[in-house]
């Protein structure tokens, strides 16, 4: 019974958030804020991969140039924070219409180095125009401000920020559920089935891929405001990699084990920097290479397989190609 | 200009040598090495501790570490890769991104992240006389090198049993299966032979480029675009694309500095406009 009532969605809903309420009081302020930004990038990222069956790994080019542009709307003009971050998310849905309009022509693994190559270009761009982006030295001093009211404690910003990452959310689960949704899962599926229904399978993967850019930038534009600091960092291709790698440790297609992934990445790679241990590489590879060898619904979807017996959507990486992909391996 | 030309050459050398690496493995296994930028960086770090450890020299350096380095990559296909065949592909791509991180940041803590010097071979020190211009002698072997090297790969693909069995499989796995070839067979060593490729590139680069952890990560990304170029699975295309995208840089280098390392995706963007497969790929080989 106990079992029936957690997977039942309204309570996991509550518990998600009296989590998201009371986190600065279990963990440091500013690591939290990380998580629940990161949070919302791990769900966008996994919008595109678990839905529409599309891994990009390049999407730190649009959470680093919300990052950039929130912050440089911040510094220079004085408005208030959330005005900052949403043109963030803006100019990351814009940048996304002509790099998701070239990557979406390929599929699987070719629409991951694409996506890799166009973030490249983007780190370099950010790398070049010093002027703007401060280049090695990164954008500083991006104040925290809300109609003059003083945001610099990080526990307050914290739920100053809240409600912009639980409405980025909210709007990736409403996406998701809607005919739109269950047009993308079909796309992954079956994208000749659902050509051949009638949908036009590029305009949907593009829809989608900008969708996923905005709110990417939208957790890429607080992140910058919460850390006060934007650097090269955030648009590098490891920041691409470790939002998927948030996404596969979670459960690719299940949204919420990208908010578990989130929460445990970023404890970890904070537990290891107070450690001093500086080559996090080496930990954060590890477990993601056995993720991918040995758990591959990651941990929400192996607790919902465990729980409800049955894998619900399935989790499931790439365009449909094998029927054996869900999860299970299939020696050759 | 002629020099500058034959700078483009030899940074292309380097594109080409993973490139073809990449090729090879993806087509025999359907896999893109994100890992492959790693095992060019040990290439390096093998050199460098050959040298400094035990004072072998470039020579057997150029020998030793692609075959210590091809050996491990039969044992990561055979622990690993192996593993994840039969799934989708993308998730073998993961692994490799893991398998890179771990690898970089495993050699960033033995080394550091500052660069290691090594030192030329005493034999390749000086220039060669070009006829127009003089040409520093290691990049001239470097190129040399990486052309022998491209066409030694080209004929054993091409003029040998092997490279025969290779081919079929690679464009036509189920088909050559049933005329009772082993495929599986093939796997692994082709696995390592891309592997080796990589870690050739890395031991050239040794003497050429700094020695660091992150050498081979910047490079890599750069290397898919190239990929991207020349067509996956296209294993002339990427060869050729390598070479051309070396000259294209160090030409644009001349005239606009700002684009030495944005062009190979401004060029990656014009051909995928132009040709969605790449230059040499076919459509079908999207995958």
């Amino acid at each position: 019974m106990i079992i029936r009532l957690l997977a039942g969605r309204p309570i996991l809903l509550a518990v998600g958030l009296l989590a998201a309420l009371t986190l600065p009081w279990v963990i440091y302020p500013p690591v939290a804020m990380d998580m629940i930004c990161w949070a919302l990038f791990a769900v966008a990222v996994d919008l595109l991969l678990g839905f529409t069956g599309l891994l990009s790994f390049g999407h730190a080019a649009f959470w680093g140039t919300a990052a950039y542009v929130s912050g440089l709307i911040a510094v220079h003009s004085g408005l208030p924070f959330p005005v900052a971050v949403l043109a963030g998310a803006l100019a990351a849905a814009t940048l996304a219409v002509p790099i998701g309009w070239l990557s979406v022509r390929s599929t699987g693994i070719y629409f991951a180095m694409v996506t890799l190559a166009f973030a490249q270009l983007v780190y370099f761009v950010a790398n070049q125009w010093r002027g703007l982006t401060g280049g090695e030295n990164g954008l500083q001093g991006i104040p925290r401000d809300l109609f003059g009211v003083d945001l610099s404690d990080p526990f307050f910003f914290y739920y100053a920020g809240l409600p912009i990452i639980l409405a980025g959310l909210w709007c990736a689960w409403r996406v998701v559920r809607s005919p739109f949704g269950r047009v993308l899962v079909a796309v992954r599926d079956n994208p000749a089935r659902a050509r051949a229904l009638g949908y036009p399978v590029e305009k949907y993967k593009l829809l989608a891929f900008v969708l996923s850019a905005a709110l990417s930038g939208l957790a890429g534009g607080l992140f910058a405001i919460g850390h006060g600091f934007v650097s090269l960092q955030e648009v590098y291709w490891t920041t691409s990699g470790q939002a998927v790698m948030m996404v596969v440790l979670g459960g690719i297609g299940t949204l919420w084990g990208g908010v578990i992934g989130a929460g445990l990445i970023v404890e970890l790679n904070d537990y290891l920097a107070t450690a001093g241990f500086e080559e996090i590489g080496i930990v954060t590879g590890t477990v993601f290479a056995a993720t991918v060898l040995i758990f591959r619904r990651g941990i929400w979807g192996t607790a919902r397989h465990l729980l409800t017996g049955h894998s619900g959507r399935r989790g499931r990486a790439g365009a449909g190609r094998s029927a054996a992909a869900d999860g299970e391996a299939v020696r050759a | 200009m002629l020099e500058q030309a034959f700078n483009g050459l030899v940074g292309g050398a380097f594109y080409a040598l993973l490139a073809l690496g990449l090729a090879v493995i993806f087509g025999m296994l359907g896999v893109v090495n994100f890992a492959h930028g790693a095992f060019y960086m040990l290439g390096a770090f093998g050199a460098y501790m050959l040298l400094t450890d035990w004072g072998v020299s470039f020579w057997v350096a150029l020998g030793v570490v692609p075959v210590g380095l091809g050996l491990i990559g039969v044992v990561v296909e055979r622990l690993l890769i192996r593993r994840l065949a039969g799934l989708d592909p993308l998730y073998n791509f993961l692994l490799t991104f893991g398998l890179a991180l771990i690898l970089q940041d495993l050699m960033k803590r033995e080394y550091g992240a500052q660069s290691q010097p090594y030192p030329r071979p005493s034999a390749l020190s000086g220039t060669v006389d070009l006829g127009l211009f003089s040409y520093p002698a290691y990049q001239v072997f470097v190129l040399g090198v990486a052309i022998v090297t491209c066409l030694a790969v080209w004929y054993v693909l091409s003029r040998t049993r092997a490279g025969m069995v290779v081919r079929a499989a690679t464009e036509r796995p189920e088909l050559t299966r049933a005329l009772g070839i082993d495929v599986g067979r093939w796997v692994t060593p082709v696995f390592g032979v891309g592997i080796a490729l990589a870690g050739l590139a890395g031991v050239l680069a040794a003497p050429m480029r700094a020695v660091n952890p992150l050498m081979g990560s910047d490079l890599i990304i750069a290397v898919f675009a190239v990929v991207v170029i020349g067509g996956l699975g296209s294993i002339f295309g990427s060869v050729a694309a390598g070479f051309a995208v070396g000259l294209f840089t160090a030409l644009a280098n001349l005239y606009v500095p700002a684009l030495s390392q944005t062009l190979v995706f401004i060029l990656m963007v014009a051909v995928l406009l132009w040709r969605p497969a790449g230059l040499f790929g076919r459509e079908e080989g999207i995958a």
